[in-house]
Parts: C-alpha cells; structure tokens; sequence
C-alpha cells in the first residue's frame, strides 16, 4: 500500500517536472518560460521527495525530506525573482504577443529603484526611465 | 515497473533543458534552463535513491538544491550589475 502511495507519487511528481521541462523548451518568451519553470518543479520536487519518504518510512529520512521540501519552497520564488528583476533590468525582450507591460516606465534605470507614481514620467529626465 | 518510466520522464526532461540551454536566445533564458536542470536532477537522484535503496543518496540531493540556488542568485547578480553590456540601447 505505501509503496503504490509512493510509486504514484514520484511518478506524478516526474509528470510536472516533464511538463515544466516542455514550458522552458517551447514557451515564446524568457518571463512565461519562468512562469512555467519555478511552479512546476517545485511541485515536482515536492511531490518525488514526498514519495521517496513514504518509500523508506524511516523517521531521519522524514526530517531530511521535510528539510529538502521547506528549503526548495523557501529559495525557488527568491532566486526566480532575482533573475526576472535582472532580466527585465538587462533589456530582454518580451514576446511580441504581449498585451501590456505594467512595469513599463515605473523603473528608475540608474538606481534599479521602483516607484509606482501615475506621473513616474516627469521624474526622471530623458532617458533614465527602463523602458 | 512506474520507477523506470518515472526515469525515463525525467530524462526526457533533462534533454529538453538542455535544448533551452544550447539555444537560448539570450543569457537569462540559459541561467533558466541551468536552475531547470538542476531541479530536475535532484529528483533523478532522489528516485534513484529509491531504485537503489540507498538513504545516503538524499543528502546528495540536499547538496545539490543548496548550490543549485547559490549558483542561480550568482547569475542573476551577474546579469543586473552588467553582465550584458552589448544590450545596452
């Protein structure tokens, strides 16, 4: 029984990490291939670390799982946030498809300082507005 | 019998970061297939921990997602202090 829980959980956990690994390969654009990658494979990665615990049933194996699964959970949003601040800093384009970019004009270039005044535009002299 | 399907999901995955990596447009879209890749093989070691019976194999794993992320947050503090001085417009 706890080994069918744990077969059918790593292989759920494999599916998401498959469809996140297919969103990174075929998505348009560097943002919805972010978009597509973090969710899922934390997921994933929750989900196969999840099956490996009920497999083993051991009481240390638990804890290193449980520590496994708080750490991805707590590093995956920072460090997929960083890079699509950096990006977006570095002048990646978006996908021509793109319907609004509501942090266009709102980035201060020179300080990498975000203000969301409606009048952001005369703040900033010609030029230092990330556009 | 489902663990070896299981493997051979995850390695489909492995060559579809892979192919991100290799032909991605810009250098994030890379850094994002590395950090894809890296999360991916913390689960191929961690159900090959169960094919093999082996606990010690989990705390490569913990290794492996504790550099995974210095390594992303590495790049990405690389790409904002000017990592790309060719796309400056």
């Amino acid at each position: 029984m706890a080994q069918d829980l744990s077969a059918w959980l790593i292989f759920f956990g494999a599916l998401f990490m498959f469809i996140a690994a297919l969103g990174v390969a075929r998505m348009p654009d560097l943002f919805t291939r972010m978009h597509s990658s973090t969710k899922s494979a934390t997921l994933g990665v929750g989900l196969i670390m999840l099956g490996a615990a009920f497999h083993f049933g051991e009481i240390g194996m638990t804890m290193r799982v449980i520590a496994i699964i708080v750490f991805v959970f707590l590093t995956a949003p920072v460090a997929a946030h960083m890079l699509g601040r950096a990006a977006y800093f570095a002048g990646v384009p978006l996908w021509e498809g793109t319907l609004s970019d509501a942090l266009r004009g709102h980035y201060d270039r020179r300080t990498h300082r975000l203000i969301s005044d409606e009048k952001v535009e005369e703040n900033f002299p010609e030029g230092d507005i990330a556009v | 019998m489902i663990l070896w399907l299981t493997i051979g999901l995850l390695v489909a995955a492995v060559l579809l970061c892979l192919y991100r990596v290799a032909r991605g447009p810009s250098l994030p879209d890379r850094v994002v297939g590395l950090d894809l890749l890296a999360s991916v093989t913390v689960g191929l070691i961690a159900v090959y921990a169960v094919l093999s019976g082996e606990i010690i194999y989990i705390d490569v794993a913990t290794v492996l997602a504790l550099i995974a992320f210095l390594g992303t947050v590495a790049f990405a503090y690389f790409i904002e202090k000017g990592g790309m001085p060719w796309r400056k417009t």
